[in-house]
């Protein structure tokens, strides 16, 4: 990367402050955060100086939450208090989660999504990770010394929706303002590209903890696109603990065992595999609380033996995300592994005889993907520098769809459609004087509803009486550069309109949200309402300084009373923002918005000519 | 850059014809690698990345354009659709559903292919699904030459409509043998 700073059309040619933002991989077993400090990208580690941090939360009577190293620690000890693994149980009801009867936790099936009973009553999956990301903001706070501006989430690039939107709930709840959610192989493909200068077929095998992606991807200068995306949501290196888990007891021959001694099996087999990936054999000896005693060897041919099985069901998804892209396995010039999984032999191995060739290996997998955000954060929050000029073009994984009659899917979205991405589809009513709709959206690949995961259900109302097929519903879908859907119904001949933000099937509605926010800052020591003022502030300063940028470079597109009117709503936004008042800070911003809509049209309009026009000049 | 400072912009410019925004002449035959390099220009500029610091309306414009342009790119980079839309732009609707009126020719060549993949799926046989995908391609290819030539040159839209049906069919029966590969994988 590049040391000189040079600005954009449209940006302030002033030396602009560097902007705090940092990526984040919330993974299921670790999570990290990096950040780029003098045009590198860096890991952030904790005051230990250790970059993981387990991403286990410990919930104590007493009313203390602790988060990571301690709370692992502690987890044989307190297994019901302590949550592992809590990215499995994102947007999912009890009924997608697997394995529910070897955890040691006492789960209410809440609508949509399951929540955990603690020692400090039941917590929602996004009540956890946010706890998870709230510590990695401390983290970054304290190494960075500010408020961070933003942070680039990632995700598996297999999450649908549900899952997608919990994250960035989770991040709302942790006060962290998200620039984007950005899939983990995709980042991992900007933190190995850019590394590499790589250009051509990429594969990105990403086994987690908990899922598995695989992304294929066409680097070609300064471009990613990623041309297919495939994978298991629930799928990663825990089941191979799992499997483990379940030899050890049977090969030992122990009662089943309690609650502690679960843990303690669990935490035995992560080792036992772990050790695998560096020698050919383990020993095992263990004491168990129920006197039982284990005393076994597993050789590396033994493990990859019994876990055979998981590594061919990551082929699945590899062989569709190839043939969605219209390539075969020798189109692909590398393969890049991440996630810690993939440090099993037994994996690389069957990679690299899938692929025909060895797999990349060389950026730590553990880190590549906050590596990658980090890169990404520092572009989205406007520290562009010279050279950071590549573009990301990602896609959306599953189909999003419609029900039809007789519990049919009507695909209105195809999975591997480039984001963001709208699409609209016509239907009508089936019986005369039908005055509503009912809207139920879904997601994924099968043809019945009832297989596909159900993302929300709306009614269109208000539909004027007339015979059967007359009425014409137009349901439109967009999905955002997160991956996320909304969904409008209008009747064409009224306009009449129904619009939802898909959010309720799992049952965090915004104002859900809202509450655990204000709860969450009653136990912390911050004060809500400092932080908001100071929020509202650097809100007014930022937005101050994009409308300034904005004149000073596209000035000309304003008459003379546009451009008084937009300054005089500047002279009262500086005016709010020097005072304490939250709202009035708020609504001059708000008034500072709509002052400069059709400025902002206008500028978008000129800058995407001014693309058109530069290449007919080149090719001219 | 091109345009004379102090000149609006076109407004219209978001409702320009697919053809229109990537600077493409408004035929069947295009540059590829020149379609696709507009692409990259276009969403450098657009793409919600480049405006992710930048204020919510901004952020708003940007997801509308770059919307607007992955959906001109999609249809007019797979040559089924670009045919579709040439058509559509030249009035002429391909009525994909209530016409179907194919030549007995087409019809014959139909119930044999379908016929293969009935086999081929029986028979869990992924070389004969592969096979089957490969005359499908040999048939694709064909009726694109022909197309290049109703649409570009003899500009006959009634053949080329009839032409893009049968291109529709081929498609669906792709599809069809993509999904016969999941079936025998799981």
């Amino acid at each position: 990367m590049a040391l000189l700073q040079i600005a954009e059309p449209g940006e302030s040619t002033a030396p602009h402050q560097h902007r705090l933002a940092v990526g984040i991989d919330l993974g299921t077993t670790n999570s990290l955060v990096a950040t780029v400090r003098n045009s590198v990208p860096v890991v952030l580690n904790d005051e230990k100086g250790r970059a993981l941090l387990p991403s286990v939360v410990r919930y104590m009577a007493d009313g203390t939450t602790v988060v990571g190293h301690a709370a692992q620690a502690a987890q044989s000890q307190d297994p019901r208090n302590t949550v592992t693994s809590v990215k499995r149980f994102m947007g999912r009801g009890l009924a997608d989660v697997a394995h529910v009867e070897s955890m040691p936790y006492v789960f209410e099936d809440a609508p949509g999504m399951v929540r955990l009973r603690t020692a400090q009553g039941a917590k929602s999956p996004v009540e956890v990770s946010a706890d998870i990301l709230r510590a990695l903001r401390v983290r970054a706070e304290a190494s960075l010394g500010g408020p961070l501006t933003g942070a680039v989430i990632t995700v598996p690039a297999y999450f649908d929706d549900a899952q997608r939107q919990a994250t960035k709930d989770a991040a709302k709840l942790a006060g962290l303002d998200v620039l984007r959610l950005l899939n983990e192989p995709t980042a991992a493909a900007i933190a190995y590209g850019l590394d590499n200068a790589s250009e051509g077929i990429y594969a990105v095998y990403d086994l987690g903890g908990g899922t598995f992606d695989i992304s294929i991807l066409k680097l070609s200068r300064g471009v990613f696109e990623v041309l297919a995306t495939n994978g298991d949501a629930a799928l990663g290196g825990d089941d191979f603990d799992h499997r483990l888990y379940c030899w050890l007891i049977e090969a030992s021959r122990v009662s089943p065992p309690g609650l502690e001694d679960m843990r303690l099996l669990h935490m035995e087999a992560r080792r036992a595999k772990e050790v695998l990936s560096a020698q050919d054999s383990v020993h095992i000896g263990l004491k168990l609380s129920s006197g039982d005693e284990i005393d076994l060897t597993l050789t590396r041919d033994q493990f990859a033996e019994m876990t055979q099985k998981l590594v061919d069901k990551t082929l699945v998804p590899t062989r569709k995300a190839l043939r969605d892209a219209g390539l075969a396995p020798e189109d692909v010039k590398g393969v890049v592994m991440v996630g810690g999984a993939t440090r099993m032999p037994h994996v690389q191995h069957a990679v690299g005889e899938f692929f025909g060739q060895e797999p990349l290996t060389n950026l730590d997998p553990d880190k590549v993907v906050a590596i990658g955000a980090a890169i990404q954060a520092n572009v989205l929050a406007g520290n562009r520098a010279a050279g950071d000029d590549w573009l990301l073009l990602d896609v959306i994984p599953l189909s999003l769809g419609l029900e039809t009659m007789g519990g049919l899917v009507e695909k209105v979205i195809p999975r591997n459609a480039t984001i963001p991405t709208a699409r609209a589809q016509e239907f009508t009513t089936f019986k005369d004087g039908q005055t509503a709709m009912a809207i139920h959206v879904v997601q994924g690949e099968r043809e019945r509803v009832s297989d596909c995961r159900s993302l929300a259900r709306f009614e269109l109302r208000g539909i004027p009486p007339m015979v059967a097929g007359a009425a014409r519903i137009r349901v439109s879908f967009q999905v955002d550069a997160d991956g996320l859907l909304s969904v409008s119904a209008r009747e064409m001949g009224t306009g009449i309109e129904a619009r939802i933000e898909v959010k309720p099937s799992y049952g965090l509605g915004d104002d859900e949200v809202a509450r655990m926010l204000k709860d969450g800052f009653e136990h912390a020591t911050e004060d809500m309402g400092a932080r908001a003022l100071a929020e509202q502030r650097v809100e007014a300063e930022r937005l101050g300084e994009a409308t300034r940028a904005a004149l000073a470079a596209d000035g000309d597109l304003l008459d003379s009373t546009e451009r008084a009117d937009i300054d005089a709503v500047l002279a009262e936004l500086a005016s709010a923002a020097s005072g304490q008042d939250v709202a009035a800070i708020k609504k001059a911003l708000d008034a500072l918005g709509r002052a400069t809509d059709e400025f902002a049209a206008r500028r978008m309009n000129r800058s995407i000519q001014r693309a058109l026009a530069g290449r007919s000049v080149e090719s001219l | 850059m091109s345009e004379p400072a102090g000149v609006l912009p076109d407004a219209d410019l978001f409702s320009r014809d697919h053809f229109a925004l990537f600077g493409l002449p408004r035929r069947f035959v295009i540059d590829e690698r020149a379609l696709e390099s507009r692409y990259h220009e276009l969403q450098s500029a657009a793409h919600p990345d480049r405006h992710a610091h930048r204020p919510e309306q901004e952020r708003r414009l940007s997801m509308q354009w770059a919307t607007r342009i992955n959906e001109g790119y999609r249809l007019l980079r797979a040559p089924l659709t670009r045919a579709r839309y040439l058509l559509e732009l030249s009035g002429v609707d391909v009525g994909a559903e209530n016409n179907t009126a194919m030549p007995a020719d087409f019809l014959m060549q139909q119930m044999e292919w379908r016929e293969a993949l009935d086999e081929a799926r029986d028979a869990r046989d992924p070389a004969a699904l592969d096979g089957l995908a490969r005359s499908l391609r040999a048939a694709r290819r064909e009726a694109e030459t022909l197309l290049a030539h109703e649409l570009d040159e003899a500009h006959d839209t009634a053949a080329a409509a009839a032409t893009v049906r049968r291109m529709m069919f081929i498609a669906r029966l792709g599809e069809d043998i993509a999904e016969a590969h999941e079936t025998l994988e799981n």
